[in-house]
């Protein structure tokens, strides 16, 4: 709870509130006759349109007692939680502790659930239902935002369906990418290329994963692409998973793979980002993650 | 309200009010009026007769369907059972989903426009005869009638000192009403916990928290209602109560007392004949008082206290049946039959008329909108919704493909599989598995691929349709919209 800036007002409502509940009985209890005089007894004594009367309908008493219960409740709820001014209530009862205890019950009832799962090996995980349930609920809800309920990506989210791996396709390096994320960097490269150079290249890159392409662009292409791209993608443009730099030869496009998108990509780059789940997943539910993760990627497409 | 009897009455009304007061007043002032008084407790007389006799059939029809659903089976289950946790409501053959909610609002405008019809018709008919208040009311006025005895009894038991013979008789009515509070609390229960498990449980003691906390709230509830707090319900809690008194009207049935008829009211011998001296019909023996459970006199004419049990009605017949006068003095009659002295026939004719008409005309619709929808429902429900962040993707063959996640409930108790089929879109079709299980009554989420031609489609969205079929019944299908986005 914020505090007051100064005390003043902390006794200031606390004073109010204990006012007002006490008013409450006084009024309750300056109301339970009504003065009358001159009325016929059994009239409250409103006149209305000359001759409506109200009759005085006595509720019974109980009803009397539960007005006072009330005002009796209102104190003793006031002592036992927050609600005078800063006063904290002999309980000590807050929002926070509250939300914490709630987290601490989950983590005792489904902690040893996950705690069972992250002691179990990949191949293990992915042959148990229940885990693979599990690890798609939490893909579903934290996952499938970028990389699609499917699991096979949209274009700049990797497909993770299919046999092509970044950053390597490794469980172990899937749990490390979910962890600590990846940063991927494709440099723009149209001013050391040019404008002719980009599609000279482009078309390179597009025979090698078998596309139709121009073949006095794609020698031209060749030699850029070992003095440039190689040192990235590798002399074969198979790529390197420890910098993250795709396979352009297996006709796996991320950003797209039609001679204008692969232009693009080369005249101005791309940035990719897989954030850090590590801090908001922890160590147990992302290991299940990357069970399903890899699961999804060793089933066979249908 | 139209009193026949004008100032009289409001002055004897003031008398007994006035009464009242000064007796409960205790620490009240001359000049002051008191605003709570003291109950004073109410001990009606037993009585028989035909709306007693009606009264008991609709006791015993609504406590048998109340005390007896929740054991019959249906197949393999309970054939009634709201069962919460899995938000399954299964009643005889069906399975509500909380998406059937709507259901429930067509019952419940039923429901109200029943009231509104039966009270424009008969006054407080569901008061008097049907409302759980009065229903366990009329049972445990039963149960302290059998262990305490009859209205002067009852009196004098109350009055007596305590004796080890009045708390023997106390406790044993306390302990049976307790029982049948139980009992009907384990019955609540039982419509939302599969009884029979529940009554093991209740055997061995080892009920969960909210069972056990609901038997013996809505216990404690049914005991503190019909045994202590009884009219007490009607005159100060009750909603229903007052607005069922503002749709009367001139033409509506209540329980009226012909003033005309009985006044001047006194006491006279058997022997005289009826209609030879100056008095008038009513013999001033104050049975319909003593009958009352609400303790007032019908011959004030009529009050907001009155649940139309027609208890004074029986009561009155009776002495009538014995002076050998016409039975009626106190009858369901209309405003308008008795100011122009209409005959039961006139009466009745009155019964259909405009606002009774359109009661019955929109209930009948009402109920025959529900009873459509139910025959039409369709076992199986769709939702599509759209991966939200991603837009389309091309695949292999230049084909562009947006992915759903579909979720089929099957709300039938048996497995069915279903087809899924995408149309509406050049050369559209459905690229993930296009038949999938689903158990019997549960819901089951797949992602669903679909893809469509190239070229042919302008980009931007396109509204779509998916139906959904199963293979084994094509009577169940299901068809809804969705969006595919082209870029």
């Amino acid at each position: 709870m914020s505090d007051f800036t100064s005390e003043f007002w902390n006794w200031y409502i606390a004073v109010l509130t204990v006012v007002s509940i006490i008013g409450c009985a006084v009024l309750l209890w300056m109301q339970t006759t009504r003065r009358a005089p001159g009325a016929k007894i059994d009239t409250t004594g409103h006149v209305w349109d000359e001759d409506l009367q109200e009759w005085n309908n006595p509720l019974p008493n109980w009803w009397r007692w539960l007005f006072y219960i009330t005002v009796v409740f209102s104190l003793v709820y006031l002592a036992f939680y927050p609600g005078l001014g800063s006063f904290r209530g002999s309980l000590g009862w807050s929002q926070t502790k509250q939300y914490e205890d709630e987290v601490k019950k989950a983590d005792a009832t489904y902690g040893p659930i996950y705690a069972k799962y992250a002691a179990m090996d990949f191949d293990k995980l992915a042959g148990d239902a229940n885990a693979m349930a599990i690890g798609q609920n939490l893909y579903l809800n934290y996952c499938a935002q970028c990389h699609a309920s499917d699991a096979r990506g949209a274009k700049g989210f990797p497909n993770l369906a299919d046999a092509d791996w970044q950053w390597g396709g490794d469980p172990k390096v899937i749990k490390e990418t979910i962890l600590n994320g990846r940063m991927a960097v494709m440099p723009p490269q149209g001013a050391a290329l040019g404008p002719e150079g980009v599609k000279d290249v482009a078309h390179y890159v597009m025979s090698l994963s078998g596309m139709a392409s121009d073949s006095i662009r794609v020698a031209r292409g060749k030699e850029k692409f070992a003095t440039i791209c190689a040192a990235c993608h590798g002399p074969d443009g198979k790529g390197n998973p420890a910098l993250g730099a795709p396979n352009l030869t297996d006709k796996v496009w991320l950003y797209g793979g039609s001679e204008a998108d692969i232009v693009a990509t080369l005249q101005n780059g791309r940035t990719g980002q897989m954030p850090a789940w590590k801090g908001f997943l922890g160590e147990a539910k992302s290991h299940l993650v990357a069970a399903y993760v890899w699961s999804v990627g060793n089933k066979p497409a249908k | 309200m139209n009193d026949p009897l004008g100032g009289q009455a409001i002055a004897k009304d003031l008398e007994r009010r006035g009464a009242t007061a000064a007796a409960s007043a205790g620490p009240v002032k001359e000049g002051e009026l008191a605003l709570y008084a003291a109950r004073k407790k109410i001990y009606p007389r037993t009585v028989h007769g035909l709306f007693d006799r009606w009264r008991w059939a609709l006791v015993w029809l609504t406590q048998l369907v109340f005390y007896g659903l929740p054991w019959l089976a249906w197949n393999d289950r309970q054939a009634v059972l709201f069962d919460l946790a899995a938000r399954k409501f299964y009643v005889l053959g069906f399975v509500f989903w909380p998406q059937d909610f709507i259901y429930l609002t067509a019952l419940l405008i039923i429901a109200a426009l029943s009231l509104f019809l039966f009270t424009a018709v008969g006054g407080r008919l569901w008061c008097g005869y049907a409302c759980p208040q009065t229903v366990y009311t009329e049972m445990f006025m039963w149960i302290e009638r059998k262990i305490e005895g009859g209205r002067a009894q009852r009196m004098l038991l109350d009055e007596g000192p305590m004796s080890a013979r009045k708390l023997a008789i106390k406790a044993a009515k306390h302990g049976a009403w307790i029982a049948v509070a139980l009992w009907t609390g384990f019955t609540f229960v039982g419509y939302f916990t599969p009884i029979k498990e529940l009554w093991g449980a209740v055997a061995s003691l080892s009920t969960g928290p909210w069972e056990t906390f609901w038997i013996l709230f809505y216990g404690f509830a049914t005991y503190g209602n019909a045994g202590w707090m009884r009219e007490q319900v009607c005159k100060y809690m009750c909603p229903y109560a007052r607005f069922q008194s503002a749709m009367f009207d001139r033409d509506t049935m209540i329980v009226t007392y012909d003033a005309a008829r009985g006044e001047p009211r006194g006491p006279r011998s058997r022997k005289i004949a009826h209609g030879a001296g100056a008095l008038g019909d009513c013999v001033n023996c104050g049975l319909c008082v003593q009958v009352c459970p609400t303790g007032i006199d019908i011959r004030d004419g009529l009050q907001y206290e009155c649940i139309g049990c027609a208890a004074c009605i029986d009561a009155c017949d009776q002495v009538m049946g014995k002076f050998n006068y016409p039975t009626g003095l106190i009858r369901y009659s209309t405003e308008n039959a008795l100011a122009h002295g209409w005959g039961f026939r006139e009466m009745v004719r009155r019964v259909l008329r405009t606002r009774t008409l359109i009661y019955g005309a929109i209930l009948l619709g009402v109920m025959a909108v529900l009873a459509g929808a139910l025959y039409l429902r369709v076992p199986l429900k769709v939702d599509i919704v759209r991966d939200r962040a991603s837009l389309a993707r091309e695949v292999e063959g230049g084909r562009i493909e947006n992915v759903y996640r579909i979720q089929l409930m099957n709300t039938q108790e048996v497995p069915h599989r279903f087809r899924i089929a995408a149309s509406g879109l050049p050369g559209i079709g459905v690229a993930s598995e296009s038949e999938v299980e689903v158990p019997a009554a549960t819901t089951r989420q797949v992602p669903l691929r679909v893809q469509i031609d190239p070229g042919a489609t302008a980009k931007g969205s396109h509204r779509f349709e998916v139906e959904v079929k199963a293979v084994d019944d094509e009577r169940i299908v299901a068809r809804e919209q969705a969006v595919f986005l082209v870029r």
